[in-house]
């Protein structure tokens, strides 16, 4: 699980989180949701401490992330895993060599064992046999795969994706969707998603967290959102009037 | 933008710290040593192969064109050329060539990977990036550089005896009289302090600059021209200070 408690981040003048406060659970798939300039990435990348907090803490269980020292952090990256919008995979190396780096660089495995982990995970997404292939040889939607599958490979305790399905066809999306949701239930990984895809938010959405101008403004669940009064909820989720007409007709209106 | 400047020095220098810290994995350090040795080391060798040959022809030449028809003997371009080669032109040369293929090099790879979140990724792994991506080059380099300049050296030496002795200026026997004559050994240390500080200079510069980088490829671009500048600047001035604190 993982807690922020009144995280507020300036940059200059501009306040863009105004203290906001969260719970992200473990088991389940943790949204954050919000129109563009929301502030959604900036909390990401302060949840994963690539940038400090103006004020406010961040809690990884008990441990406080701003108190950590240096070999502590180190730990506890190593619990974390990270799915980036454009993948970040290393173009010089071929699936299986970005799969297996943080197990070169952190574990003491041997070959064999890395590569049978390697297996296991490329099985888990769905690409086996792609192993020798280099990321610019394979779709988007694959590269999305080998970053979970590089994300996964050390069995981490908490999980993070941002906008794991931009640039992806729909169907595809929700392949990914399914995919980072049945890893996050099954390993029990407190997964947090960064994304503005409502396909998303209606079939993983287990726990959401709504930003508005850096402000929370609506927390819940998928089944919550359609019947939420909220209004900056229904502006953003049903914000084309096809799918305002959708939704009426769907509650009969 | 002196404050600037000073600014820019401060973070490097602070940099530095993170640069060279205790490698999470020695053996994944080892391997990017190996292949840094050779895209710098043999990656470079045909270009400072022929620069040096043409270095050593042109300053044979030109001295013989200064020194024909005065009472210096022939003799004396083998060991001017040497000397030249040795204390000057091997090392600042070398490395101010260097410091453009390698030094742009170096910048654009880092600096792409940081727009590419390859950094990101990295630092969310736990991996001290600062180290694993600087750290194996500046020590290939400071391992290699000294033996590319070196190579040249000779190689430049070779260059001015091709284009003195089959054209007939001098003879073979002048020309390795004059290699032979005066030789000073503490020249060669010279030639190898300049080689180490300029190796530093040309990666540390280009990796602060690719490191740093923000923005897209107009900024990659122009950190990649900045950090050969700079490196070049820096080349020089460290040529200039060497040589007073050297030959005081």
């Amino acid at each position: 699980m993982i807690r922020i408690k009144d995280i507020r981040k300036s940059f200059g003048d501009v306040e863009v989180l105004k203290g906001i406060d969260f719970e992200f659970e473990a088991g389940k798939n943790n949204l954050i949701i919000g129109k563009s300039g929301a502030g959604k990435t900036v909390l990401l990348k302060i949840l994963i401490g690539l940038f400090q907090p103006t004020s406010g803490s961040v809690w990884y269980d008990q441990l406080q992330l701003g108190d950590l020292d240096k070999n502590q952090l180190k730990e506890l990256r190593m619990q974390i895993g990270m799915l980036f919008q454009g993948n970040a995979l290393f173009d010089s190396m071929n699936v299986e060599e970005n799969i297996r780096f943080p197990m070169d660089m952190f574990t003491s495995m041997t070959a064999k064992e890395k590569k049978d982990r390697v297996n296991l995970c490329l099985e888990r997404v769905g690409l086996e046999g792609s192993n020798l292939k280099y990321p610019s040889e394979i779709s988007g939607g694959m590269q999305k795969r080998v970053g979970i599958a590089r994300a996964i490979v050390l069995r981490p305790k908490y999980l993070f994706c941002d906008e794991p399905n931009s640039g992806l066809d729909p169907k595809t999306a929700i392949t990914i969707d399914e995919l980072i949701s049945t890893i996050t239930i099954d390993n029990h990984i407190t997964t947090v998603i960064n994304t503005h895809d409502m396909n998303s938010v209606m079939e993983i959405g287990d726990n959401i967290c709504l930003l508005n101008q850096g402000k929370l403004a609506w927390k819940g669940g998928k089944e919550e959102v359609i019947d939420s009064e909220n209004e900056i909820l229904q502006d953003f989720i049903f914000a084309s009037p096809f799918l305002k007409k959708l939704k009426a007709r769907a509650l009969g209106v | 933008m002196i404050s600037s400047y000073l600014e820019h020095l401060g973070r490097f220098v602070l940099w530095q710290r993170n640069v060279y810290s205790k490698p999470e994995n020695w053996r994944m350090y080892y391997k990017e040593f190996v292949r840094q040795l050779y895209d710098i080391g043999i990656g470079s060798l045909p270009i400072i192969a022929l620069i040096s040959v043409f270095l050593g022809a042109v300053t044979v030449i030109q001295f013989y064109y200064q020194m024909e028809g005065t009472l210096i003997p022939p003799y004396y371009i083998g060991y001017i050329v040497r000397d030249m080669t040795i204390i000057e032109l091997a090392p600042t040369f070398t490395c101010l060539v260097l410091a453009g293929k390698v030094g742009s090099n170096i910048a654009s790879e880092i600096g792409g990977m940081r727009q590419k979140e390859h950094i990101d990724a990295m630092e969310i792994m736990g991996v001290n990036t600062s180290a694993y991506l600087v750290m194996p080059k500046v020590l290939a380099a400071l391992f290699i550089i000294p033996m590319l300049v070196c190579l040249s050296a000779l190689i430049s030496i070779m260059g001015g005896y091709l284009a003195s002795v089959p054209t007939g200026l001098f003879t073979s026997a002048e020309y390795i009289l004059g290699l032979r004559s005066f030789f000073i050994p503490y020249n060669v240390f010279m030639m190898f302090v300049k080689a180490v500080v300029f190796a530093f200079i040309l990666t540390s510069v280009p990796a602060y600059q690719g490191y740093f980088v923000k923005g897209g490829s107009i900024e990659l671009g122009a950190a990649s021209t900045r950090a050969v500048v700079f490196s070049d600047i820096l080349i020089l001035l460290a040529d200039y200070l060497i040589a007073l604190v050297l030959t005081a």
